[in-house]
């Protein structure tokens, strides 16, 4: 089994394949750009909040497949979220990627976003599927913990 | 000329013998840096432990041995591109300290408002920013030889932009994003007949062929050892003596100096002027040493091995579905640029990675290329004279294997 399937995993493949949410909102309450300038990745993130409740979420943009994958996912799991909610997830997602939590052990919300787990063995590919979260923390201004650099 | 085998020459580096992720490792990001070769690393070790100390300075004999171990390597390099002075080389941290020193010292002097400078469109940052930066604050422009679709510059172009207002015309030898070789004597010529100076960056080329600085005619020529075998954080900047000779230092401190009171300053002859504080003694020492493995081998044997294994490269590398090579040159040195249809490079580069073979995805300091292709990135296969066609055939079965992921 070649080494890099842990991180190319069929459902990451496939969200990669066909996005969802990939689309833009036509008057999204925040958004904001992301991008990595090493890699040439642009991830725009379009979020529509109905009080503290993320009602809707999308993203364009182009980007290597972790990074596309990431992000498609990330829409999929803060949909319906309160705004605490997809901090906390943001938190946990940031630390299972920088090794400080593991998703096996350590209590977390994360769901199928542990399949990122993989990343954290390539750090140049952290912020690949970081990046997205980025934009979307960055678009809500939620104050965490985490520096984004 | 040479009579060993790539596997023989590929035997007298140690960091290739060694596995990767439980495969051997095949290192193929060649136009980054380039692995060493046990007598550059001897040559190292040696010195160390032998003969280190300060050089120009010290009236002791480890002193004098350092010093005239570092001052031969003067030579070597001269020799090496056939300077014709050995005063004409200066030591430098590589390429971009001497580009930026030509920009500040030479550009500071020289250029006016209104004066062009003209780079090409296949620069690499090193090449572009010095000159933005010297431009911006005299007042010069500067222009851009564009390039086709091969990745080939445009050269009607370039006689239509070089006029009596060019000054300064510095282009690259050997392209790291796409391989291209430049016809860069003519370059060189055109720019010398309307009384511009010229400065070929020879960061990709000078281990891969033959360099000769006087039949190519440039006024200045520059590359970095760690890309020729040898040590990183050394280089050499070649510039002609006459040009050298009225340049104002770019950096003041010790040994560029001839006499130094509170009220003036007296400045050394090049290549001293331009050498202030103590230098990378060793690593420059290394790079001797990076010259002499290289002249044993012979660069014509070199260029022959690596052209012909870049062939094969390039026919191997079109038969993978859905591959498109960046820079299909007809000149081209050991650079293989692609990208897939099905996976970003970035992907490419982490799968074949985990099949033991190293190459690099991303912009190589390179955007404006990138921009020109419309691409964000390339993955990138960069071929030195320790690769084999079984190296090749490792990143065609790692990129299939990509194919069958996506
Ligand atoms: C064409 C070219 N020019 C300049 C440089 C800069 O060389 P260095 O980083 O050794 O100063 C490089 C290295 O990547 C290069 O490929």
């Amino acid at each position: 089994m070649a080494y890099s399937n842990e991180l190319y995993q069929q459902v990451i493949l496939d969200h990669n394949r066909k996005p969802r949410n990939f689309r833009k909102i036509e008057e999204p309450t925040h958004v904001c750009p992301g991008h990595n300038p090493l890699c040439g990745d642009h991830i725009t993130v379009y979020i529509h909040t109905e009080g503290d409740v993320v009602s809707d979420v999308s993203f364009e943009g182009s980007g290597c497949a972790i990074s596309k994958a990431s992000a498609s996912m990330m829409t999929e799991s803060v949909k319906g979220k309160t705004l605490a909610e997809v901090k906390k997830m943001f938190e946990e997602f940031h630390g299972m990627l920088m090794g400080e939590l593991d998703v096996d052990q350590d209590q977390h919300k994360l769901g199928k976003l542990s399949l990122f787990q993989g990343v954290k063995q390539y750090s140049s590919r952290v912020k690949c599927a970081a990046l997205s979260w980025h934009a979307l923390v960055g678009a809500l201004d939620l104050k965490t913990e985490i520096s984004t650099e | 000329m040479s009579t060993l085998s790539i596997e023989q020459i590929k035997e007298s580096f140690p960091v290739l013998q060694q596995q990767v992720h439980g495969k051997d490792l095949v290192y193929m990001d060649n136009a980054a840096t380039t692995q060493k070769p046990q007598v550059v690393l001897d040559c190292l070790n040696n010195f160390y432990c032998k003969d280190y100390a300060t050089v120009h300075r010290g009236a002791y004999l480890l002193s004098e041995k350092a010093t005239s171990l570092f001052e031969a390597v003067r030579g070597k390099v001269a020799q090496f591109i056939n300077a014709q002075k050995e005063k004409e080389i200066i030591y430098v941290k590589g390429t971009t300290e001497a580009i930026n020193l030509v920009a500040n010292s030479w550009g500071r002097k020289n250029l006016k408002e209104g004066d062009e400078v003209l780079i090409s469109a296949m620069e690499h940052h090193a090449n572009i920013v010095p000159w933005q930066m010297v431009c911006e604050d005299v007042g010069a422009v500067l222009k851009v030889i564009p390039m086709d679709d091969k990745g080939e510059l445009i050269m009607e172009e370039f006689y239509a932009l070089l006029s009596e207002r060019t000054k300064f015309v510095s282009v690259v030898h050997v392209s790291n994003a796409l391989g291209t070789i430049n016809p860069v004597k003519e370059i060189c010529q055109a720019a010398k007949s309307v009384g511009a100076v010229s400065l070929v960056d020879g960061a990709q080329s000078t281990a891969h062929m033959k360099v000769d600085v006087q039949d190519m005619g440039c006024d200045f020529f520059a590359f970095s050892s760690h890309k020729i075998y040898g040590p990183s954080g050394a280089g050499a900047l070649y510039g002609r003596y006459e040009l050298l000779k009225a340049m104002p230092p770019w950096q003041g401190g010790g040994d560029m100096i001839y006499t130094v009171s509170f009220e003036k300053t007296e400045y050394a002859d090049p290549p001293a002027r331009f050498e202030a504080g103590t230098p990378a003694i060793t690593e420059i020492i290394g790079m001797g040493a990076a010259i002499d493995y290289l002249s044993s081998l012979g660069m014509d044997f070199v260029a022959e091995k690596e052209d012909e294994l870049l062939r094969y490269g390039t026919a191997a590398l079109k038969e993978i579905e859905g591959l498109r090579l960046i820079g299909e040159a007809s000149k081209k040195a050991g650079v293989l640029s692609f990208v897939l249809d099905k996976a970003h490079p970035h992907d490419i580069a982490t799968i074949v990675d985990g099949e033991g073979v190293s190459i690099r995805a991303g912009h190589h300091c390179a955007q404006p290329v990138m921009t020109r292709f419309n691409i964000p990135a390339t993955a990138r296969a960069s071929l030195a004279i320790y690769n084999t066609k079984k190296d090749i055939d490792a990143l065609v079965r790692a990129l299939r294997i990509v194919n069958d992921i996506f």
